[in-house]
């Protein structure tokens, strides 16, 4: 319904539109018009131009305004977190002013330097100083940014395996997620597409025969002691898939025919970031709009009341339902940690026969 | 002293051929006319098809899986009870990315304006191969033929994204459009390809060859300098990319397995082994990647000539553009791996990318102070094209500046595929293009037509389009911080983003009149055509050679001998002048220097 109401009043926005232009034609007609801009057009664009700058302040400051609480540079729940948001916001910050600097100066000489009939502009084909000056501030600025950047990359990207990171390998499929855990040995043991049995419940292709893969234990939902460093192995099945896991800054694909990794360490619970300010004011945000589209929402099965979890999703085009390729991330102590991977079935005790 | 010398007043040589109709309309192998042809149909009705199908994708996404009208009458058997399908959705994302980045900003870009002004403005009778142009053409009309043909298989289009990256794009069981539908999209495209080599080709040799006397590179207007680097890199990147569909074509129907290895599906292991998709995407973006260049590289060329002889003044710093081009044309073929940075290839090699990726942000900065700078005490002359022209230089920094972020790979690893990437490569690559389409049409438009556009609907459709595509692509950035990924059909099942539906209304809101004002245009265009204001030869008092040809078009461009060159293409307003003006084609007057650029 909202649909159908929007559509007709940009109906009615186009139709007025389309009553201005015919104004405006035929206000031309038999006037010695050569549909070049004269002074009167020079003069009311360049004061649009200035209109327009404003416009862009206006929807920077509203975006920030309404759309600032950015979850991708606050809240981070990973140690490398911090880092990357840092890089994030140093970025931002001088794109802001670059922005704000030079929008003011392109639309500031549109309307100032306005056409006017008889003036001439001024001949300036050249300044090699001024050229030199704009080349090298933005190399100096750059590579600032880029050897920030490339220590942070490095330092995110190089794993080390010294530090005994719990190995879970995360398995896509169209659509959804598995996880594996090597068990009591930490080892994952070897697996191959080839290897899947689904009447015996071997759904990952793991090998049976790998005294390594007896103790992995497979689940569904993905649960990590808060604190250690985990290693990421990620594969797939059938297409590519990727492993986004917004909150703590990581993103991998996962690449059928090949076993990709990425590892972080999980700092904040998430009975904790339940608990943080800026979440629960949120989660309450989103509650209150939740409730105005209750009966939708309720209509679709879903839950109304929503509750922070840590997500992974998959984020990249992988088929017809990769808008809902999701799996729940659960940090929590490792006490929470070892109850819960008690309860679940070994690869071993999980086959059929 | 008079400005307009040399040229005109010559009789007819007339080397007039017997014309029919076929041969002067449709199997024409005059520039002039093909790139009209282009026009018509690769800016125009591929572009109105575009830009339909992303308002349909807009509509999803601000109220999904409601029942549409619109979606009724224009998706039939996609959108049953009006309600659009999942695979649909993803089958629009694809084909409106394709036929934007490639048929109407590729094709439909470069066919017109180079077709139109290489050799107007090089002072030459036609392309070096009016029947290669011709070819050129009529392929490009079939890929566009088979590419609309998809949506009538049974399975719907191509839907694995522009990017087609395999096995999702290779395998018909893993989607319903990766059976015919991606056929006829490899078949269209590997057509499209060939017609874009053979007109690149024609561009390239005509350039070299063809320049009148006196046209030496230095003289060159900017816009054939433009044209002619994006040629270079066309058939520098896109042979490649004709490789990596050959090849996906092999792996589709011949078993090999270049790009696919341990693959279970629908409950079968297919057999193929030791391919690698990374290796695809690679292929995929060595094009990729020079191709927003190909896309942007023509519309600045443009940018420069009108936003130069709408200030009245040179454009400054001639030989820093130039410089400018070539570097961005040569760093635009060593960055492609910033689209890989989490693909799973070695982080050592992310590291150099991001490196030579934010090395191209220092060309781009320089051609935006040198726009900025030639208005700086001009005497503007505020033409529709030349609000365009400002616009492009606008959206070209609002979005090369996220570029900063996104080819960081450190800071790339989250905003990777969100709709950040969608507002950036929006932003400086598809509005900035398609304003530099616009800002070429209004400004050319009496050297194609003979008459010239309203004025009046031009500034309402500039205006008005500019504010929509604020609207729309600036929140963007924002929902793409909020972590929400791009191509997705609905993003209701993820409470996590409620808080960011209201902003995705909106934007929706801004689309839509964004796409109602081009009606405007689109009236304005059509109309102009059989009853705008008739041209004069010079209407914006502009220096370079195609406006010393006659309104009316001939064979051969310029009736007499072809005008030959004495000075480059930017003396406005020089000091030592009665006219603000001084066409190329005019002598320097005893004791004149040219400026030493
Ligand atoms: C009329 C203004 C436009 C609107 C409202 C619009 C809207 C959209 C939307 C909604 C998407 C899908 C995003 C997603 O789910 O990932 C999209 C994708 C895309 N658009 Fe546009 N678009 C417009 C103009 C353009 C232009 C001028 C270009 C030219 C370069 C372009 C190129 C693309 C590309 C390459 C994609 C990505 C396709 C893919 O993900 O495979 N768009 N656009
Ligand atoms: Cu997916
Ligand atoms: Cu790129």
């Amino acid at each position: 319904m909202t649909a159908f109401l929007t559509i007709i009043i940009v109906l009615f926005i186009a139709v007025a539109i389309w009553q201005m232009v015919k104004i405006f034609d035929l206000a031309q007609v038999g006037a010695s018009n050569n549909q070049v801009a004269t002074d009167k057009d020079n003069k009311i664009n360049g004061y649009l131009m200035m209109g327009f700058l404003v416009f862009i302040y206006v929807i920077t400051i509203l975006s920030f305004w309404y759309l600032g609480d950015l979850p991708l540079v606050s809240n981070s729940a990973s140690e490398h977190g911090p880092q990357i948001d840092n890089l994030m916001i140093i970025s931002m910050v001088i794109i802001f002013i670059v922005q704000t600097f030079t929008q003011f100066l392109l639309h500031y000489f549109a309307y100032k330097y306005k056409g006017e009939k008889g003036r001439k502009a001024l001949f300036y084909a050249d300044n090699n100083t001024l050229e030199a000056i704009w080349t090298f501030i933005p190399v100096i600025v750059l590579a600032g940014l880029i050897i920030y950047g490339l220590f942070t990359w490095t330092s995110i990207m190089n794993i080390d395996e010294s530090e005994d990171p719990l190995v879970i390998e995360l398995y896509a499929q169209q659509f959804n997620w598995k996880a594996r855990y090597g068990g009591e040995d930490n080892t994952l043991g070897m697996a191959n597409v080839r290897l899947i049995d689904i009447d015996r419940a071997n759904i990952l292709g793991v090998d049976e025969s790998d005294p390594n893969a007896q103790d992995d234990i497979i689940t569904t939902e993905l649960h990590l002691p808060v604190g250690r460093p985990v290693l990421f192995k990620m594969r797939s099945q059938d297409v590519l898939h990727s492993a986004y896991m917004p909150h703590f800054r990581a993103q991998m694909n996962c690449v059928p025919g090949m076993i990709t990794q990425f590892g972080f360490t999980p700092t904040v619970t998430t009975a904790q970031m339940r608990e943080r300010d800026e979440i629960k004011e949120k989660v309450a945000n989103i509650n209150a709009l939740r409730a105005e589209r209750k009966e939708e929402i309720e209509e679709k099965g879903q839950e109304l009341l929503y509750e922070f979890d840590y997500l992974l999703l998959c984020n990249k085009i992988c088929g017809k339902s990769h808008y809902n390729m999701q799996m729940k991330i659960v940090v929590e102590t490792q006490e929470e940690y070892d109850a819960w991977i008690k309860e679940q079935k070994t690869f071993k005790n999980s086959l059929t026969n | 002293m008079s400005a307009h010398a040399d040229t005109h007043a010559h009789d007819d040589h007339g080397h007039h051929h017997k014309e029919t109709f076929v041969t002067k309309y449709i199997f024409s192998q005059d520039h002039k006319m093909i790139a009209k042809q282009y026009l018509i149909t690769g800016v125009i009705v591929m572009g109105i098809i575009g830009i339909l199908m992303s308002l349909m994708m807009r509509m999803q996404i601000a109220w999904p899986e409601e029942p549409n009208v619109i979606f009724e009458a224009l998706l039939g058997k996609w959108a049953p009870d009006g309600v659009m399908d999942a695979d649909i959705y993803l089958a629009l994302v694809t084909i409106h990315g394709t036929l934007m980045v490639f048929f109407v900003l590729t094709a439909g870009l470069s066919g017109t304006f180079s077709n139109l002004l290489i050799p107007l403005q090089i002072g030459a009778r036609d392309m070096a191969s009016g029947f290669l142009n011709m070819i050129s053409y009529w392929l490009f009309f079939l890929s566009c033929v088979i590419m609309i043909l998809s949506f009538f298989v049974e399975f719907g289009p191509a839907a694995a994204g522009w990017t087609i990256y395999p096995p999702l794009s290779a395998l018909p069981m893993a989607q319903g459009g990766s059976g015919m539908g991606m056929t006829l999209w490899l078949v269209s495209m590997a057509i499209f390809i060939a017609s874009s080599l053979l007109g690149s080709l024609n561009y390239i040799v005509t350039v070299i060859n063809l320049r009148t006397k006196g046209m030496s590179m230095t003289r060159l207007p900017l816009t054939i300098w433009a044209f002619f680097v994006t040629a270079i890199i066309g058939v520098v990147s896109f042979p490649v990319l004709l490789s990596a569909a050959l090849l996906l074509i092999m792996d589709r129907s011949f078993g090999t397995s270049f790009f696919l290895s341990d693959i279970f599906i629908q409950g079968e292991v297919l057999h193929y082994q030791g391919g690698s998709p990374v290796l695809f995407e690679h292929l995929f973006w060595f094009l990729g990647h020079p191709e927003v260049y190909i896309v942007l590289l023509p519309a600045l060329g443009i940018t420069s000539e009108i936003i130069a002889t709408n200030s009245r003044k040179p454009i400054f710093g001639y030989r820093a553009m130039v410089m400018s081009i070539l570097a961005i044309a040569f760093l635009s073929t060593i960055v492609w791996g910033h689209h890989m940075f989490i693909s799973g290839m070695n982080p050592f090699l992310g590291s150099v990318f991001t490196f030579t990726t934010l090395l191209i942000a220092i060309p781009s900065a320089v051609k935006a102070f040198n726009y900025i700078t030639t208005l700086w005490k001009g005497n503007l002359q505020m033409n529709p094209a030349m609000l365009f022209s400002i616009g492009l230089v606008s959206t070209f920094i609002t979005g090369g500046l996220t570029g900063i972020i996104l080819g960081d790979s450190a800071l790339d690893i989250n905003v990777h595929d969100t709709y950040f990437v969608v507002a950036h490569f929006h932003l400086v690559m598809g509005i900035s293009a398609l304003y530099g389409v616009f800002a070429g049409i209004y400004h050319w438009f009496p050297k194609m037509f003979g008459r010239m556009m309203n004025k009046n609907l031009g500034y309402i459709h500039f205006w008005v389009t500019a504010i929509a595509a604020y609207g729309v692509f600036f929140p963007m950035h924002f929902i793409g911080m909020a972590g929400l990924p791009r191509r997705y059909y609905t993003n209701s099942n993820f409470p996590l983003f409620d808080d960011v539906a209201n902003a995705n209304v909106l934007i929706t809101m801004f689309a839509l009149l964004g796409g109602a004002v081009q009606l405007v245009f689109l009236y304005n265009f059509v109309r102009s055509i059989f009853y705008g204001k008739k041209a004069e030869q010079n209407p914006w008092k502009s220096n370079t050679l195609e406006w010393t040809a006659p309104v009316e078009h001939i064979h051969g461009n310029w009736p007499g001998e072809i005008p030959h060159v004495h000075r480059w293409a930017y003396d406005y307003s020089k000091p030592g002048h009665d006219e603000d003006f001084v066409p190329q084609n005019v002598p320097l007057y005893d004791g004149e220097e040219e400026l030493q650029h």
